[in-house]
């Protein structure tokens, strides 16, 4: 069985090896081609040479390589490269504006909302784009849609304390008080 | 008693800097993207090596094909047993500073295969995509044998364990007759709690990208808790001499354990360069992160005799624990219950047995994160039969004496940890009988446990290099996991010298630098913060005597003595106002620069002279839903004492995430054993459960007062175990008070808590 797979893997039919696509980087357009198999993750990290985004599983799991696409939070080991032609691509590196951090990067130094800083790109683009999609209203809330990032470290009421604060005029409810 | 040694001249007057509750020096970098991570540094002709794990357990490889995988266009090459470059032979030169006693595992040596996913070859290509697919057409034969993983099956062949590994002490000697006090005392408790298997998962998975130089030299960027130790691994399983290789380490994507020991991954990527003449790079899959050590699974006996006013009249604590064929790993499991307690009659016990699995790896608050909880939920079960108050009856049984070495403690601020926690969080309010608190279908528990750890220190070296532009370059071969070394030592050096923390920076993770050794067991800041200490200490003499030398005598007759840093100047200590700026006193002095190189070296006879610790106070509160069966865990209320904290900001943060995986030990966290296969089933992140954002609620944090003159010059004793130690056993404890069930059996997950809930409703 197993040489069999063998031979069917050796004869299956052959993909283009290079697939052109655009895509606009942190406002940058770059036109590169790419192999099919080719996730958005490693060709960001690989290709482009841009490691901010980061790979803690390549399953989906770990929420590491979130990137915003269009405005909107995915997670790129999940997203092949050629699917995303055309798309606006912000990472980590594309938040800040000079050396003038972005509001929620700078909340994440003030609030000590990392340790390691492994998961904190994915962290940062998770918050600004659950920001964004106007979806962070409770405390309770913002747990629930922080929760596909897993923070190794354990910075997670730090992050929260990260998001309110730019949240700021627009602070959300407190969650209900502890009873004691 | 004995005499407390004379204060050291930094305990008097800790600098300006040392305190403060500054944001990391790092963040910056790390929160932009520009940190780089070990498999992060893009080179040019870089490839990729993708490892092949075997499919058995325990046996011999009888055939490797690597035909198709060569054939697939951008593979390089295909490393396994039969073709891998020579390396060496000895053991002794496979050990690495964090081995205990054994073999140590070595990677594609031969055809046996001792652990399931073993690595069997790596694949290399020009791309990570197509070495990815070359190693799944290599085709591996084996010839199977059978194997043991369980640790119930093994427990009664347990042996026991000598000196295996530096740091670890056997119990000490039993004490009395702790089986005859146990019969006769009034009111007992003597259980059996098991604890599963854990895996350090940091989010950096481990890799490793070697750069081959032209002068074939390499530059290995590793994920490790020690570029020295990865370098000195490296130079002595290849032969290299050591200045062939420099190992850098900048950031480390978290470890917990997990980088003390160089990984496969480094070996795979080291063969490859050398071999190839390539850079390449090895980065291991997060199943692939399952297979190089773990916390070890533990069945432990806690059996405690007390008279009816709760004075402990015995104590024995057992334990087994797993290891594997080829190696003893060893951790300090059950000698915290006789140094925690006064009683008179102790047994402590720890056996190894051995099964099929890889070495077991410390992990944070190695050994005291799994026995210390065991005797912290027996004292709960013995409170409550006592019906006494689990805070008190710790205090009726507390020691200022170590019962197991019968020594002072340096400081030992534990009473003060219980006052302050159980204000902050509330306890004079605890209603004593479990299930008295409830809303709605939430059952609502109050927890308490202790936690204890070591406050160690190694000998390290630092370099301090002050520029006449007023720069200080601090330099030491340490690490930086996300513990905030970086900005603690920045911190030291600034305070000693008077700088602004903007003019300090501190380099670290590389093997070049001056040593240090690896980054664990809370001993950083003792060990090289001692150091940096040491060096500044050293530049800020040579300024005071190039001040004391002075052409016009702007400080008058000052000695050294008479003499202060501060603000970028030497001043007068009776008279601030009279100083001169350091640029100054060293364009005067004929210097651009003034570099020291320190190493500290422990109180040798001070620290024999005691037993040295942090210790914790942590309270828990737990809402358990009674149909469901699911626990949350509402608030945590840690009071640590630790000595000196150098940073408020940083070491509350990792005490903070030490309670986070307190918590994931507590409710979520185990690597499920298939005994038939011999393989973990949960090997990833969707399955290996580990607490998220909706996991954690309110987390207070509290650093008790702590002057200890014994620990180091700075009196500071280090926190990155203790945050951990105390929580799973104040969870379990706030369970049992939620809901009247004790669960025995780490983690608390449902099926448990409804079990125990329909066994007390049919009682």
């Amino acid at each position: 069985m197993d040489q069999r797979l063998a031979e069917l893997r050796d004869t299956a039919p052959a993909v283009p090896d290079r697939i052109p696509i655009s895509l606009v980087v942190n406002g940058v357009e770059k036109r590169m081609e790419v192999a099919a198999w080719t996730t958005l993750l490693d060709l960001l990290r690989n290709t482009l040479d841009l490691p901010g985004t980061k790979k803690g599983c390549d399953h989906g799991q770990c929420g590491a390589c979130t990137v915003l696409v269009d405005g909107r939070r995915i997670n790129s080991c999940l997203t092949l490269a050629v699917m995303k032609d055309g798309c606006e691509v912000t990472t980590i590196e594309g938040l800040a504006t000079g050396d003038v951090l972005h509001p929620m990067q700078q909340a994440f130094v003030d609030h000590d909302a990392y340790q390691c800083g492994y998961c904190t790109p994915g962290q940062i683009c998770s918050a600004v784009g659950l920001i964004s999609e106007g979806q962070a209203r409770t405390r309770e809330e913002i747990r629930d849609l922080m929760s596909g990032n897993i923070c190794r470290c354990g910075a997670y009421p730090n992050i929260i304390a990260a998001i309110e604060g730019v949240l700021g005029g627009t602070a959300p409810a407190q969650a209900k008080e502890d009873p004691a | 008693m004995i005499a407390k040694p004379a204060i050291p001249d930094v305990l008097r007057e800790p600098g300006p800097g040392i305190g403060k509750p500054l944001s990391r020096v790092d963040g910056p970098l790390k929160v932009t993207g520009q940190a780089r991570y070990a498999a992060e540094f893009n080179v040019p002709g870089l490839v990729h090596g993708y490892i092949v794990s075997s499919t058995i357990t325990k046996g011999r490889i009888t055939r490797i094909d690597t035909a198709a995988a060569l054939r697939r266009p951008g593979v390089l090459h295909v490393f396994t047993h039969e073709n891998r470059p020579h390396v060496a032979w000895f053991d002794r030169k496979w050990k690495d500073e964090d081995a205990p006693s054994g073999s140590p595992f070595r990677p594609l040596y031969d055809d046996r295969i001792v652990h399931a996913m073993q690595p069997v070859a790596l694949v290399v290509a020009e791309t990570f995509e197509a070495a990815r697919e070359g190693a799944r057409l290599v085709q591996v034969e084996y010839e199977a044998e059978p194997h043991e993983t369980d640790l119930a099956a093994r427990r009664h062949e347990a042996f026991t364990p000598g000196k295996e590994k530096g740091g670890f002490e056997p119990p000490p000697k039993p004490r009395g007759d702790p089986d005859r006090a146990l019969a006769e005392a009034a009111v007992k408790v003597d259980v059996e709690y098991v604890q599963p298997t854990e895996h350090h998962n940091p989010m950096e998975m481990h890799g490793s990208t070697v750069v081959y130089n032209d002068d074939g030299t390499l530059t290995v960027h590793d994920k490790t808790q020690g570029a020295p130790n990865s370098h000195s691994w490296v130079c002595s399983v290849f032969g290299l001499s050591k200045s062939a290789v420099r190992v850098i380490s900048p950031f480390v994507g978290g470890a917990f354990g997990s980088g003390l020991r160089p990984q496969h991954q480094l070996f795979m990527a080291v063969m490859a360069a050398l071999q190839l003449k390539r850079s390449v790079r090895v980065e291991l899959s997060r199943p692939q992160m399952f297979t190089f050590g773990h916390r070890p699974p533990t069945i432990q006996r806690v059996a405690l005799g007390a008279a009816p006013d709760g004075t402990l009249q015995a104590m024995i604590h057992e334990a087994v624990q797993e290891s594997s064929q080829f190696e003893n790993y060893v951790e300090i499991v059950v000698n915290w219950s006789g140094q925690q307690y006064r009683c008179d009659n102790v047994r402590l016990d720890y056996k190894l047995a051995r099964l099929d699995v890889f070495t077991p790896l410390d992990m944070r608050a190695p050994g005291a994160a799994t026995g210390v909880p065991a005797i912290e939920m027996a004292m709960d079960e013995l409170a409550h039969a006592l019906r006494m108050d689990p805070v008190e009856l710790r205090l009726r049984n507390y020691t200022d004496r170590d019962p197991n070495q019968d020594k002072p403690f340096s400081s030992k601020e534990l009473r003060a940890c219980f006052a302050q926690g159980a204000e902050r969080f509330g306890w004079s309010r605890r209603n004593p009988q479990p299930r008295s608190m409830r809303e709605g279908r939430q059952l609502i528990g109050w927890g308490v446990a202790s936690g204890v750890w070591d406050a160690m220190q190694g000998q390290a070296d630092a370099r301090a290099t002050l520029g006449i532009d007023g720069h200080l370059v601090v330099a030491s071969a340490t690490a930086d996991i996300g513990t905030g070394t970086y900005t603690v030592m920045s911190q030291i050096a600034a305070g000693t010298l008077g700088l602004p923390i903007g003019n300090v920076t501190f380099k670290l993770g590389d093997s070049a630098l001056p040593m240090a050794p690896i980054e664990g067991g809370s001993w950083t800041v003792s060990s090289v913060g001692s150091a940096v200490l040491a060096a500044c200490e050293r530049v800020r003499g040579r300024l005071y005597k190039l001040a004391a030398k002075m052409e016009g005598a702007p400080l008058g007759k000052a000695k050294p003595a008479d003499m202060v840093l501060t603000d970028g100047h030497v001043a007068l200590a009776a008279d601030p106002a009279r100083r001169v700026p350091i640029a100054e006193v060293m364009r005067s002095g004929g210097v651009l620069a003034i570099e020291e190189e320190a190493r500290s070296v422990p109180y040798y006879v001070k620290r024999a002279q005691h037993t040295l610790a942090t210790h914790s106070a942590v309270f828990a509160e737990v809402r358990v839903d009674e149909d469901l069966g699911t626990v949350q865990v509402s608030r945590i209320v840690s009071a640590v004492a630790a000595g000196r904290i150098i940073n408020p900001k940083t070491a509350g943060s990792q005490v903070m995430g030490g309670v986070v995986m307190g918590i994931g030990m507590a409710l979520e966290e185990e690597t499920f054993m298939d005994h038939g296969l011999g393989r973990y089933m949960n090997h990833d992140l969707a399955e290996y459960h580990v607490p998220v954002n909706a996991d954690i609620g309110s987390i207070d944090v509290i650093f008790v007062d702590e002057h200890d003159e014994v620990v180091n010059p700075l009196g500071a004793k280090g926190v990155g175990e203790i945050g951990i130690v105390g929580v799973p056993a104040a969870i379990a404890n706030a369970v049992f008070h939620a809901t009247g069930v004790r669960v025995r059996e780490l983690p608390i997950t449902l099926d448990k808590v409804l079990a125990g809930l329909s066994r007390r409703s049919a009682a």
